[in-house]
């Protein structure tokens, strides 16, 4: 038994669902309690999906246990059936209906549709909502793909894509466009979009392209397997990873790697003198294990910021995490509880956090500026405009959304210059964020800081205070906690000016 | 006005009860505002991580660092031996309680993995109430899907409390029902014009403000789904004072009615009391109800509350109901609402979702009531919605809110018409 707050991912169940209502054409009947149904709105409202997803949930009662859950079940399974009349239908339970264990597969296959059944082995109490879409479209693919003749010209599919995925949909668009421009077309792209049918095609392509190995890779592995399609292993977030995985496919298919590169100003933008003062920010990155390997590498190698922490919440890719932690010589944090990585970040103390609409929330706390890069998604990354992550379009995305939340190149050292004047006080903010412009709370609300910041009582000596209220907004924070973890380190008590210049000096980059 | 000036309205109107596909939360999601109504309480779910993910997307974007609500995820090695599952969580129980000093009532509250192992929290409550208390009290509630839907999680939660309140002679009205503080003074304010002073509401902010009970206790109720705790209550001796619900300006007016024939209030001084915010109510109420008089309105299950609102929105609102479905109809508690309701709507207890669709798709409604999760659909089939969520998590209830409420209904519409000029 675990105490959980907040939660990064949901139940397997809503793994399956996410692949399910990324698909047409299939129907998935849940074996489940009628509170589950609240998993509908992830996507009619997060999303914006203007469909109900394709699932039919069994919503039996407590009176039902005594009784008849198996008929329900069949009962369920046969009214979706005629009603939604699907390509292939999936079956599975919730964690409750694996306690009652009716076997949804056996007893959707015993009544005989005319359509592929495909039965879900979900363990609830033991994974979680990545594994389950991985495992579903896995099973799916099990069920219906079969090896066959490749197509004359050359193709791929694009796997892994997901309802309520990180900007997935602007990613298979901007991929597609790559691939197309090196001459290779999409076959099938799943689940997203792709109906059962789609995937008994899946065999006719040359090659996988894996777009999310967290949704995607056990298809990748079975079309390998079973198909003989070997699949690309980089994911083109960012320009050098872009630039690799165009190599990788040329590699794979003869093609040139070369494509037109008019749209990328990432680089340029990244190269320009206003990015100066990006030079060393630290960031810390927390979220999918995919997209904090691949950001911490736009971070380092293209933007010039120094990562301070990395971490993931998914187990399933812990490995290569770790290893990607490794080259950047910080500690891998892998872990699913919310206050340890609050905990985490408070100790690094970050300029800016790279993390999911959770680390959002601990980045107001904390008065850190945060980006999104990873799922758990929120409606807020569901944008109108185009946003994909991977190719150029996606760098691009990448440099604007990191770089928005902090103080801009200029203005930094203007702020400083006058930050005694009454109106241009640095109290105001970034000149850029709509926020209305008045005092920043100095001291972010109490947060249990980990044991480093203050151990014994040190205190803050008035001209000391006075000083440290002299220094920007958007570093004081940092600057604080520095100087007291130097005090306690030297066994320094009250922190006169010259400590608090020491601890810069210590802490210059 | 009196209860008996329209003829019966929907007193008799047979009520259809369907089952299949339910749409609806289950009563985990009171949580979300027991918790921000009682400061001094932490809601411990015994569950799964559906649970879990169900509190957390109900709760939105509401992320504290240290909620006061949590999941003791169940695991494997739990379901695997009942006697670990029960020490694991005196254990979780103990460590919140140390992290937590300023907790002074824990609910465990079962859901539907710890009812089908049969993981008895009664026992557990009881057991931890000896390690806890005095500083902590522990109660148990089921909050189950395969038990409660909903708005019944707080019906089961305050059932939960009320064995254990304490005992007394004293003749007290006792508010039933978690509103929001604000609403709360405003009731409490116009109790106290009327004259009737010693009134006691449940839930109490806090634990030390909780009441005491007995045969004098006349006590009433501003929501519909607390038939449980209404029970609980009874078997206490308390005696229920039965009122259509306050919602709306005739509404609020029947309900203090109710309460001021009980406690012999003078016409005069009731008419004093309510006259100006009656006034105010009506005036506000009207200025919604241009936009709604004359138009249709189909209610899928939600909350308990849709036959009290609807009675609201066709007599203040000028609406049609065509269909007003609700997850239980408990004649009980519903009579002096059914009876204003005007005769015409069906009337649908449980769900079948698909069926509903079909229906709903046939009448083709000004404005449909639904969850979230059919809301968007219906919305891009062309239809206007209102989710129902937002009416228990909105101040609704009494005179101030009345014109509220009704802007809740009116605001779709109203968007509807502003953007067809250009967008649509
Ligand atoms: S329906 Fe049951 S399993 Fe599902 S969230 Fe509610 S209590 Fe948990």
């Amino acid at each position: 038994m675990k105490l959980t707050l907040w939660t990064y991912e949901g139940p397997p169940h809503v793994g399956a669902m996410r692949v399910a209502t990324a698909m047409k054409g299939v129907h998935l009947v849940l074996h489940a309690p009628q509170g589950d149904t609240y998993a509908d709105l992830l996507f009619t409202m997060i999303e914006r999906r203007d469909h109900r997803p394709p699932v039919t949930f069994t919503t039996f009662q407590a009176s039902d246990l005594g009784a008849d859950t198996a008929t329900l079940f069949k009962n369920a399974a046969r009214d979706a059936h005629a009603r939604f009349k699907p390509q292939a239908l999936i079956v599975g339970a919730s964690c409750t209906a694996e306690l009652i264990q009716d076997d949804p597969g056996g007893l959707a296959k015993a009544i005989g549709l005319d359509c592929p059944v495909i039965a879900l082995d979900l363990p609830s109490y033991s994974r979680k909502e990545t594994f389950g879409a991985d495992e579903t479209f896995h099973a799916l693919v099990r069920a219906l793909a079969v090896p066959m003749a490749r197509t004359e010209a050359i193709t791929c599919n694009l796997l892994g894509a997901t309802a309520l995925g990180f900007r997935h949909r602007d990613d298979v668009t901007e991929i597609t466009r790559l691939l197309a421009q090196m001459g290779v077309t999409v076959n099938v792209c799943a689940p997203l979009g792709a109906t059962p049918d789609d995937l008994k095609r899946l065999g006719q392509a040359h090659f996988n392209v894996l777009l999310y190995p967290e949704t995607g890779e056990s298809a990748a592995r079975l079309l390998e397997k079973t198909c003989g399609q070997p699949f690309t292993k980089v994911v083109p977030i960012g320009v050098g990873a872009t630039r690799d995985f165009l190599a990788e496919v040329a590699a794979i298919t003869g093609l040139s790697a070369q494509v037109d590169e008019t749209g990328l100003r990432q680089p340029w933008w990244s190269a320009s003198v206003d990015s100066t003062y990006l030079t060393g920010k630290r960031v810390f990155l927390f979220g999918d294990a995919t997209h904090v390997i691949a950001a911490a590498r736009v971070a380092a190698r293209e933007i010039g910021f120094t990562v301070v922490g990395m971490g993931c919440y998914n187990r399933e890719q812990a490995r290569a995490l770790r290893s990607a932690a490794a080259l950047y010589g910080v500690t891998p944090l892998i872990t699913d509880d919310y206050l340890e990585v609050e905990a985490a970040i408070a100790a690094a103390t970050p300029e800016l956090i790279l993390g999911t609409q959770m680390e959002r929330h601990i980045g107001k706390r904390l008065g850190i500026p945060c980006a999104v890069i990873s799922a758990p998604v929120h409606v807020q990354d569901f944008p109108a405009r185009y946003s994909p992550q991977m190719g150029w379009e996606g760098a691009n995305v990448l440099f604007d959304t990191w770089v928005h939340p902090l103080v801009m190149g200029l203005e930094e050292h203007l702020l400083t210059m006058f930050r005694e004047d009454f109106e241009f006080h640095d109290a105001a903010g970034a000149s850029h964020h709509g926020h209305k412009a008045t005092a920043r709370v100095e001291t972010p609300e109490p947060v249990k800081l980990p044991e480093v910041t203050t151990k014994g009582t040190i205190r803050w000596l008035p001209d000391a205070e006075r000083e440290l209220k002299k220094i920007p907004f958007f570093v004081r924070n940092t600057a604080r906690r520095n100087t007291e973890s130097y005090a306690v380190a030297r066994g320094v008590e009250a922190i006169s000016i010259d400590t608090l210049y020491e601890a810069k000096a210590h802490y210059a980059r | 006005m009196s209860l008996d000036a329209p003829s019966l309205g929907c007193t008799d109107t047979p009520v259809l009860k369907e089952r299949g596909q339910r749409e609806v939360f289950c009563g985990l999601t009171g949580i979300i505002w027991l918790h921000r109504k009682m400061q001094d309480a932490f809601f411990l779910v015994v569950g799964s991580r559906t649970c879990a993910h169900l509190l957390q997307s109900a709760a939105g974007v509401m992320i504290f660092a240290e909620p006061r609500f949590g999941t003791a995820i169940l695991e494997e090695k739990d379901l695997a031996g009942l006697a670990d599952a029960n020490v694991e969580l005196d254990r979780e129980v103990a460590r919140l309680l140390a992290r937590r000093p300023d907790i002074r009532q824990l609910f465990l509250v079962g859901s539907c993995p710890s009812e089908v192992i049969k993981l008895d929290l009664a026992r557990a409550a009881e057991r931890l109430n000896g390690q806890h208390a005095p500083h902590v009290r522990v109660y148990n509630y089921s909050g189950s899907g395969i038990e409660t839907t909903f708005t019944q999680g707080e019906d089961a939660c305050l059932a939960a409390m009320v064995p254990t309140l304490p005992a007394s002679d004293a003749a007290e009205l006792l508010v039933v029902g978690a509103l929001p503080d604000v609403v709360e003074d405003q009731c409490q304010s116009l109790l106290t014009a009327m004259g009737i002073t010693s009134v006691r509401f449940l839930p109490a902010r806090r634990a030390s403000d909780l009441p005491a009970i007995g045969a004098n206790t006349r006590f009433i109720l501003t929501q519909p789904f607390l038939a449980d705790t209404a029970e609980a209550l009874e078997r206490r001796g308390a005696r229920r004072i039965a009122a259509p619900f306050p919602f709306g300006e005739e509404g609020t007016t029947l309900w203090l009615q109710a309460v001021a024939d009980v406690y012999g209030v003078t016409p005069a001084t009731f008419d004093a009391a309510t006259a100006a915010p009656r006034a105010r109510a009506a005036k506000a109420v009207a200025a919604h109800a241009a936009t709604l008089r004359g138009k249709s309105l189909f209610m899928f299950p939600d909350s308990q509350m849709e036959i009290p609102l609807a009675r609201f929105l066709a007599r203040e609102c000028g609406m049609t109901p065509l269909e007003i479905g609700t997850p239980y109809l408990h004649r009980g508690l519903m009579g002096p609402d059914l009876a204003l309701l005007p005769h015409g709507p069906a009337l649908i207890e449980g769900q079948d979702v698909d069926a509903q669709l079909d229906r709903h798709a046939g009448l083709a409604p000004d404005l449909t009531v639904c969850g979230l999760g059919l809301a968007n659909p219906l919305e891009a089939k062309g239809h206007s919605t209102k989710w129902a969520i937002e009416l228990v998590f909105t101040p609704v209830h009494f005179y101030e809110q009345a014109g509220d409420l009704a802007g809740l209904f009116s605001r779709p519409l109203r968007r509807k018409a502003l953007l067809k000029g250009d967008a649509a």
